[in-house]
């Protein structure tokens, strides 16, 4: 665990000189010209303007980030062959692939835990001051966050054992499926055969559901989000990436680098 | 603690190939190998013949098809083992965003050190590969032969009992050949074992205990570098510089290079040949012994084995 640590802050302290938390920029201009057409056609809807504009740019950067260094983070060492030193070093290929894992998912939360806390100043500057209604965000922004964590371990997985390329269009299109899971639930059972209600059922509970994670419209109309959602989510979280991270472990543990 | 630090057996590895990897090649065949605790043992052999092979199946970068391996006694699955071990990759590359020195910190993690005892060892193999004074550039500003040498010091860091080097003297200058091969001999004396492969046959006859020689995937001899040939010596070579010209009979049978020939007797009829050039006016610059070399034996080796594929295809048809 303590090398997987290792791994982790190394991680993460690529990700920071590879210019990473440069997105952070393109979020605060973004804001910043969001915070002045808001104050020029006010009409009292300035905090759900902001606040989903805000809460999609996270996302979305977040997504990115996930997906394409997400996939770099395991297949760039096997190309460029840096893992050849590394894994001679008494460390087992799991706790690599943890520790890599660990260190994008803190550089994926110090970068988001930034832009929340640019988006609050935004709110505070058109609003002039905030409630306690408005933590509903923070809540938001630790459900991207916990929506990210699944992408990367995705990303991971995939680039344990197809191409880069592959790698990024199977995540992005798992990602998208995951947008529509509650729709593929909802489809009506009674006019299919018992077989493909059964797959469509079976299908519907393997593929990551990340519709569950969106309560944008809650947040930006200042609903709170309950307790138990809040719950269900992170143990969703928690046993969806441990079952992903397994299964790349088992696939990269008996790779042949090249 | 005698007996063997490295034991493989019957090492075999098979790469799929061709339509639906439906065939097999094999780049190992049932490698039977010993290096003793405290010697330096040379792989040596051909492009292709198989040393890389066998190095990253130690070091479980790839998983044999069959066979096993131990290193200090424990089998090569075990990661813990792997303090004990140091290991320089072929034509290394390490995270080009980190400077010298904060890559060997991060890999001295791995290790139980203390920071400052981390610390203090980063400075000392950096000095100790010639690299004092660039640890402050990022790797991806390094040329080959640093990278090389940066390499180096990563391997031997954690003073492990055995060092496994895949090429060390491959991207470097005469002067960093020299002190890779002093750091080899240094950690000989230390009561390490080293095993190394290369190319350059004057490398492991120079500082090998015992070499062992592998062609198209197949250990053909193991020993120290003086039994595996004949040293019988095989006739003197004469320089000599001549102006002028002679009719002495031999320089018929010298070759010429300017004003300098070269002259292959055999050993009973050196001192005539040398009365003879004299003679001629002839100036000796040197005699030297002519000795069938590890490269010989090698060349012969790599010879039969063309021979032999060549045998098969024909036969094949
Ligand atoms: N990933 C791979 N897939 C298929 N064949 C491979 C693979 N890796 C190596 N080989 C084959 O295995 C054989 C041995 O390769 P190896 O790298 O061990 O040679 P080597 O002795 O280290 O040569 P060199 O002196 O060039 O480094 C070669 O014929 C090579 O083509
Ligand atoms: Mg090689």
């Amino acid at each position: 665990m303590r090398r997987a640590g290792v791994v982790a802050l190394n991680t993460f302290r690529e990700a920071v000189r590879d210019r990473v938390l440069y997105s952070l920029v393109f979020f605060a201009l973004l804001m910043m010209a969001a915070a002045v057409a808001v104050g020029q056609i006010s009409i009292g809807i300035e905090q759900t303007v902001i606040v989903s504009l805000g809460l999609s740019a996270i996302s979305v950067i977040g997504v990115l980030i996930s997906v394409f260094i997400g996939v770099a983070l395991v297949s760039k060492e096997m190309d460029k062959r840096t893992l050849y030193a590394l894994l001679a070093k008494p460390v087992r290929r799991w706790e690599f692939l943890l520790g890599k894992f660990g260190g994008l998912v803190l550089t994926l939360a110090v970068n988001t835990a930034a832009m929340a806390l640019g988006l609050l100043l935004v709110m505070l500057y058109v609003k002039h001051s905030l409630e306690r209604s408005d933590a509903v965000v923070l809540v938001a922004v630790y459900f991207i966050l916990l929506k990210l964590a699944l992408i990367v371990a995705l990303a991971l997985l995939f680039s344990c054992f197809t191409t880069p390329l592959l790698a990024i269009l199977f995540t992005v299109g798992l990602y998208i499926v995951g947008l529509y899971v509650q729709e593929l639930r909802d489809l009506p059972v009674e006019v299919m055969s018992p077989a493909m209600a059964a797959f469509t059922k079976w299908l519907s509970h393997l593929l990551p559901n990340f519709e569950n994670f969106n309560v944008m419209a809650m947040a930006a109309h200042g609903r709170a989000v309950p307790g138990a959602l809040i719950l269900q989510n992170t143990l969703y979280a928690v046993v969806y990436c441990t079952i992903v991270l397994t299964a790349a472990a088992v696939v990269f543990s008996r790779r042949n680098l090249k | 603690m005698q007996g063997s630090a490295i034991e493989i057996e019957n090492l075999t590895k098979e790469y799929p190939f061709g339509f639906l990897h439906l065939k097999k090649k094999a780049s190992l065949e049932g490698l039977n190998m010993q290096v003793e605790t405290g010697e330096v043992f040379g792989f040596i052999g051909p492009n292709g013949a198989g040393k890389s092979t066998t190095i990253k199946l130690l070091m479980r970068l790839i998983f044999p098809t069959a066979g096993s391996a131990r290193i200090l006694g424990k089998p090569i699955s075990d990661v813990e083992m792997h303090r004990e071990i140091g290991y320089l990759p072929e034509q290394p590359y390490f995270y080009d965003y980190l400077t010298a020195a904060e890559m060997l910190d991060y890999f001295a993690r791995f290790q139980d050190l203390t920071a400052a005892d981390r610390k203090d060892r980063v400075q000392r193999m950096l000095k100790k590969v010639g690299l004092d004074t660039a640890h402050k550039i990022q790797l991806r500003k390094y040329s080959k032969g640093m990278l090389q040498r940066v390499g180096l010091a990563q391997a031997i860091l954690h003073d492990p009992k055995v060092v496994i080097l895949d090429e060390p003297m491959s991207g470097l200058d005469p002067l960093g050949r020299r002190e890779v091969r002093d750091i080899i001999l240094e950690l000989k004396r230390d009561g390490k074992t080293v095993m190394f492969s290369t190319h350059i046959l004057s490398d492991a006859e120079m500082l090998c205990d015992r070499v062992g020689v592998i062609v198209g995937g197949r250990l053909r001899g193991v020993g120290a570098p003086g039994t595996l040939v004949d040293i019988k010596s095989q006739g003197m070579e004469i320089l000599f510089e001549l102006r002028g010209a002679s009719n002495a009979p031999l320089l018929s049978k010298a070759t010429r290079t300017g004003a300098c020939y070269r002259l292959h007797v055999a050993e009973e009829e050196l001192y005539a040949a040398i009365e003879q050039l004299r003679g001629a006016g002839a100036r000796i610059l040197s005699v030297s012994q002519v000795k069938a070399t590890l490269e010989e034996f090698f060349l012969n080796l790599v010879e039969a084995d063309r021979a032999q594929a060549a045998a098969v295809e024909v036969s094949g048809k």
